[in-house]
């Protein structure tokens, strides 16, 4: 509640509700919106990660040596939760590799390699010009092929937030607050472009028909919001009716999604839920004006605005440049000297929650807001870190009511579920509390730390879960599979009396030489029980875990071995002297198995028979 | 590469900032002090600060820490400085040393030291002195120089402090003994509030007693520390308020019991509110255990000074909320965003 008002007497609606916490850094944005947006020139190569979203990695559907069109899909979404990703201009594919990207922890990803021809021809585009000449599913997949992700730095593929349930979300929060320090490209994008952001709500509206639009603005852009003001009178009056420009004063984190639906709306967020819980969306600005690209003039999202800034950099502004352009050409193009005395700081994004990156020779991807090169003077590297003297000023600033002090206590503790249950996964890494501390302790890091080993340690869980299952599935397997052997071993072995049997009845059948059909018989008979033993065998030595037979099981093996012998031993007796030799080893063989089973039955305790 | 985990920008206080805040913000009640009372402020602090910073790097140096690093932080000044304001000022030189010792090497470096130590170290070095040393530490107070027969310089309150106990009664203000607080909880039994407030302790006023001064500068520092986001104003406003409020309601008739303006103003009420109390280390942390934990230490106060034997109870006050200050914590946890809506 905003005391202020109170006082006055105002009791309407407020135009904002005051979040707690939350600091001043020193803004540092007008050097880069000096001039307009700068159209960065094209490049020969263009290197496309398949990550520049989150959720799963983009499939490429090019070849290496296939010839591309600007604006054609390379790479198709893999699931729901992903998109897209589309050549930045025409040329060839000339490799799919891993590549490094920009990521806190310096990552190799997948990536396409596109050389460009130089004369960036478009695939067919089909523009629309209405949207109510077409159909919702032909918009929304529309938006979907057009690989658009949240381009305020979170980069949340848009089509899926824009699938969220239409019965039950009535608000669009639009946000142009861009509170983090020295950025500037959403200002620039109003400031220059604001019926394009108009543009992409209604794109939006058409899909949810929402009941009240908010655009959060913070008051140091007075040229943004008369910008906006303006374009809003060139719309039709039935949106415009439901659109509300809202201004409020410039406070860090006031563009973080939960604060600013607070700011607007006065309503939380539930811990852990989604701004869609209260019946509302997010969208920031640039996303918007990219959906109205994508939607009115079927552009795909090739391009998007960077702030250059930073004092090392001795042009500072906003460029429209292509995804996949080299960060190392861009630096150059705004005239960046490394200074050879002191360690290179390239920060991506803005100074409370950007990350520098590891080296220059890096893609631009779709959440690349900022690049700032700041000198030592701009942003002194803190000092070492002091003893925390408990003086409670990261908590005064904690826009998301946390105790960043205690949190740094069990983080350094490993008291991993003392953090928890104070909300550690509520923190937003704003850095808001690290700014302020006198101690200079940095404590983003230990909470980014201590949710990384909480993540790992809750997958290793699932992970051993998942492995305990296996086994048991595992486990039933092999059970299932030694009943089922040993029913068939109890099959044979029945077959197999019934064969003595029938051998007792009629003695001279298969030892008659003189019938060369009967000779035939009784040899395949020997070798299927050859290879039978042989199986029998393996299962009672090799894997002497296996179920031991039966005494019955046992005596029906030595019948069946001792025949074997037998017939083998007349056939060494007949055997010509080139198989002589072979046949001995088979009678040894024979021997050696009739004790072993001989002993086996004599080990077996009497009760079994 | 530098720092890869942002926040790169970092805000421009740092902890020597912060001690030299509250400092500076103790002078106008200092210089108040010396006004008033005389020059054996100035010794008591010159004494109490060189013991701890002295003490300090030696136990720095056995801990084997960086001594400058820490030295320069510079929380054992601060510690001695607030410790020699509430010392008497015409106490023997070695009152102001032990005092300091107990402070910085018992209170602070034993327990872990910067911001580790349980109790407010000046308020246990104080408590150490009352307990050991009574008779020094309520004799020896000096009589407000309006009152004074004669002026004495800073020599003379040298001479005192350092040539043992041969004390001037020209110096001493052995009639108030420590606080005027003090002064009128004894003799209420036998006189009438209208008879006290004619005597001259209370009946200079505004003008020439000090009390009041050294209370109001006092006042002024803490709300300077206040504008510069230092301190917050939970702890002074939970301090002054329930003491406030307990006084009121407890000593309406000033023919009875201490009035609500001499609670206030005539003993260490606001120094303890903006400069003891909200000492961070040994305080509560959130804003609603703050308001706990000063209303617990303005409540403490008036009960200790009313019902109590001790004649100005900030330092026990304290010293009993710093133990519960860890409990009030685990129960005042603030709300957290979204919490309690899903
Ligand atoms: S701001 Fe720093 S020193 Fe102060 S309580 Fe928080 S962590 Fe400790
Ligand atoms: S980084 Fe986390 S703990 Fe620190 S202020 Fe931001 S939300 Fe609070």
């Amino acid at each position: 509640m905003n005391l202020m008002r109170l006082l006055r007497g105002d009791t309407d609606a407020p135009e904002w509700y005051d979040f707690p916490g939350g600091v001043h850094p020193p803004e540092n944005k007008t050097q880069s919106l000096r001039g307009p947006i700068a159209e960065f020139p094209l490049q020969e190569e263009y290197v496309v990660p398949l990550n520049q979203h989150i959720g799963a990695v983009s499939v490429p559907v090019v070849e290496v040596g296939e010839s591309v069109l600007t604006g054609q899909v390379i790479a198709e979404a893999a699931g729901f939760i992903s998109a897209p990703a589309h050549a930045p201009t025409s040329g060839t594919v000339t490799a799919i590799e891993d590549r490094p990207v920009p990521h806190p922890s310096g990552l190799t990803t997948g990536c396409i390699i596109i050389r460009a021809d130089g004369h960036d021809t478009w695939r067919p585009r089909t523009p629309w010009a209405h949207l109510q000449d077409h159909h919702h599913t032909d918009l929304l997949a529309r938006i979907q092929n057009a690989g658009l992700t949240g381009l305020g730095g979170a980069s949340f593929p848009t089509a899926v937030k824009l699938a969220a349930d239409r019965n039950h979300v009535d608000t669009l929060i639009v946000n142009g607050t861009e509170c983090e320090p020295y950025i500037t490209a959403d200002h620039a994008l109003m400031r220059e472009r604001p019926q394009q952001i108009l543009r992409g709500i209604e794109v939006a509206h058409e899909l949810y028909d929402f009941r009240r639009i908010l655009i959060g603005v913070e008051d140091n852009k007075p040229d943004a919001v008369s910008a906006l003001r303006r374009a809003l009178t060139a719309i039709p009056a039935e949106l415009e009716a439901r659109i509300e420009l809202r201004v409020f004063p410039t406070r860090y984190p006031s563009g973080g999604e939960k604060q600013l639906v607070y700011l607007l709306t006065g309503q939380e967020v539930p811990a852990g839920g989604l701004p869609t819980d209260l019946g509302m969306l997010c969208h920031n600005v640039g996303t918007l004006a990219a959906l109205a690209d994508a939607v009115f003039d079927d552009r795909p999202l090739i391009s998007r605005i960077t702030t250059l800034t930073g004092n090392q950099l001795p042009w500072q502004g906003n460029i429209e440049v292509r995804l996949g352009t080299d960060i190392r050409t861009i630096l150059d193009w705004a005239g960046y000297q490394p200074d050879p005395n002191r360690a290179e700081r390239i920060i991506m994004g803005g100074p409370m929650m950007g990350f520098a990156l590891d080296q220059r020779q890096l893609p631009l991807v779709k959440a690349t807001n900022c690049l700032l090169v700041p000198t030592e003077q701009e942003l002194p590297t803190p000092p070492p870190a002091k003893p925390c003297i408990r003086c409670g000023q990261c908590e005064q600033v904690c826009p998301a009511g946390l105790l960043p002090q205690q949190l740094m206590w069990f983080a350094q503790s490993h008291e991993w579920d003392k953090a928890e249950s104070h909300h550690l996964f509520d923190c937003i890494e704003c850095g808001a509390c690290a700014y302020v501390c006198p101690s200079h302790i940095p404590l983003v890091q230990y909470y980014r730390f201590a949710k990384g080993s909480i993540r790992r340690e809750q997958a290793e869980h699932r992970q051993s879960e998942r492995a305990r299952l296996r086994f048991e599935a595992r486990q039933a397997r092999l059970e299932r599979e030694a009943a089922e052997k040993e029913a068939r071993r109890r099959q044979r072995a029945e077959a197999a009396r019934a064969r003595q049997a029938e051998q007792a009845t009629t003695p001279t059948a298969d030892s008659s030489p003189a019938d060369p059909v009967a000779a035939a018989v009784a040899r395949s008979k020997a070798r299927k029980q050859a290879s039978q033993s042989a199986a029998g065998r393996a299962t009672a030595t090799v894997s002497p875990g296996a179920p031991e037979l039966t005494r019955e099981q046992l005596s029906a093996r030595l019948d069946s071995q001792r025949r074997r012998l037998e017939k083998a031993e007349a056939k060494l007796a007949a055997a010509a002297p080139e198989h002589q030799k072979a046949m001995e080893t088979t009678v040894s063989k024979l021997r050696e198995q009739i004790h072993k089973t001989e002993q086996q039955l004599a080990d077996r305790p009497e009760r079994e028979a | 590469m530098l720092t890869p985990s942002s926040p790169h920008a970092v805000g421009n206080q740092s902890v020597q900032q912060v001690m030299f805040s509250v400092w500076a913000a103790t002078l106008p009640g200092f210089a108040a002090l010396i006004w008033f009372f005389g020059w054996g402020y100035l010794i008591n602090a010159v004494l109490a600060v060189a013991t701890a910073l002295v003490a300090e790097a030696i136990i720095l140096r056995l801990r084997r820490r960086p001594v400058w690093f820490f030295l320069g932080d510079g929380s054992a000044l601060l510690t001695a400085w607030l410790l020699a304001l509430a010392l008497p000022p015409l106490a023997p030189w070695w009152i102001p040393v032990i005092g300091t010792l107990a402070a910085i090497v018992f209170a602070k470096h034993l327990y872990g030291g910067l911001g580790n130590n349980p109790f407010n170290p000046a308020m246990v070095g104080y408590a150490v002195l009352l307990i050991s040393f009574p008779v020094e530490m309520t004799t020896r107070w000096g009589i407000p120089a309006a009152l004074a027969t004669e002026a004495h310089s800073l020599l003379d309150s040298a001479r005192v402090i350092f040539a043992g106990l041969r004390v001037d009664p020209a110096l001493v203000d052995g009639m108030t003994m420590a606080t005027p607080l003090d002064v009128y909880k004894n003799d209420i039994a036998t006189l009438d509030a209208a008879e006290l407030r004619a005597e001259p302790l209370f009946s200079a006023g505004w003008r020439v007693y000090g009390w009041e001064w050294v209370s109001g500068l006092y006042l002024l520092g803490g709300l300077y520390l206040l504008w510069r986001r230092i301190i917050t104003w939970h702890i002074p406003v939970a301090v002054l308020g329930s003491l406030t409020l307990l006084a009121l309601l407890f000593s309406w008739n000033p023919d009875l019991r201490v009035p609500v303006d001499l609670h206030l103003l005539g003993g260490a009420t606001m120094l303890g509110a903006f400069f003891i109390a909200t000492d961070p280390v040994s305080a509560a942390t959130s804003n609603r255990g703050k308001l706990v934990f000063g209303a617990g230490i303005g409540i403490l106060i008036y009960v200790i000074r009313t019902w109590g034997n001790y004649p100005d109870a900030v330092a026990f006050a304290v010293l009993l909320m710093n133990f519960a200050a860890p409990l009030i914590d685990h129960y005042t946890r603030p709300r957290v965003y979204g919490e309690g809506r899903s």
